[in-house]
């Protein structure tokens, strides 16, 4: 599930890495990745909206976006030379109509 | 001699298509809706009561001074609709106004699912701290009425030595 490029980083959404102490800074770090929600192309999404429940094709298209910003942002840590990423946020905003982007954020730091 | 137009004798089958099929289908999946939403609740309540040793806390900072072994981003996410019923009523009433009862359910359901799908993701954590919650609403094109809702639940999961 989680992509082979996070294993060898720390992520944490804490303003430090517990256990850890930071050494060096090297700033903002983010990903981005923006993604179209079509209703009507989707015949069994539309069809489940209908009784309602999960949609599962859009729970993971969610997730693939998720993961992609994330590994964006880790991609840009390791170019930096960081070996953590704390303090990370994720955001969305609508760009357009049916479209959403997913933007994840965080600090890039060093930690020993 | 029969006088009588022969579309008159389809007349009344032409009338429950136009008004009776939409609201068969508000019946219909109504029905199905409510179905689902209850098994989705039984199931929540019971992984609630199953994962309920893994507390979940929104605060930034760990205050305890304990030794942490393992710190990691955990995230989970889910997409919940609206059945057909319920977004016809939502329509209503967003034309008189109100609370909108339906509503509380799909987004309660939502982020409580969202909570759950974390926790699996970390049987081994001591606690998540610094949860977060983001909500995505999903309308349809004339953006008049909510289709569903999106949640990305994330936070640090914390292993204590």
């Amino acid at each position: 599930m989680t992509p082979p490029v996070l294993n060898s980083i720390i992520l944490t959404n804490l303003e430090t890495v517990p256990g850890r102490q930071i050494v060096e800074h090297y700033g903002l770090v983010s990903g981005s990745t923006v993604r179209a929600k079509h209703f009507g192309r989707d015949i069994a999404a539309s069809l489940k909206n209908l009784v309602g429940g999960e949609l599962r094709g859009y729970t993971e298209l969610l997730q693939e976006a998720r993961q992609e910003s994330t590994a964006r942002m880790v991609a840009q840590a390791q170019a930096l030379g960081a070996n953590a990423v704390v303090n990370i946020r994720y955001s969305t905003s609508s760009v357009a109509q049916g479209a959403a982007e997913l933007y994840a954020y965080g600090t890039a730091v060093k930690v020993i | 001699m029969d006088e009588s137009n022969p579309l008159e004798a389809y007349h009344w089958l032409v009338l429950i298509l136009i008004y009776g099929l939409p609201i068969a289908g508000l019946v219909f999946f109504g029905f199905i809706g409510a179905y689902v939403e209850k098994k989705h609740y039984v199931s929540i309540r019971a992984r609630e009561a199953a994962t309920n040793r893994l507390p979940i806390m929104a605060s930034r900072t760990l205050e305890d001074g304990r030794a942490v072994v393992e710190a990691r981003l955990v995230a989970a996410e889910v997409m919940i609709s609206h059945d057909y019923f319920k977004r016809f009523l939502a329509q209503l009433r967003n034309f008189f106004g109100g609370r909108i009862r339906s509503y509380d359910t799909l987004l309660d359901r939502a982020r409580r699912e969202a909570l759950l799908r974390l926790k699996e993701q970390c049987p081994d954590a001591s606690i998540i701290a610094n949860l977060r919650l983001e909500t995505i609403c999903v309308s349809t094109a004339r953006k008049n009425s909510l289709v569903g809702v999106e949640i990305i639940a994330y936070g640090t999961a914390i292993r204590y030595a």
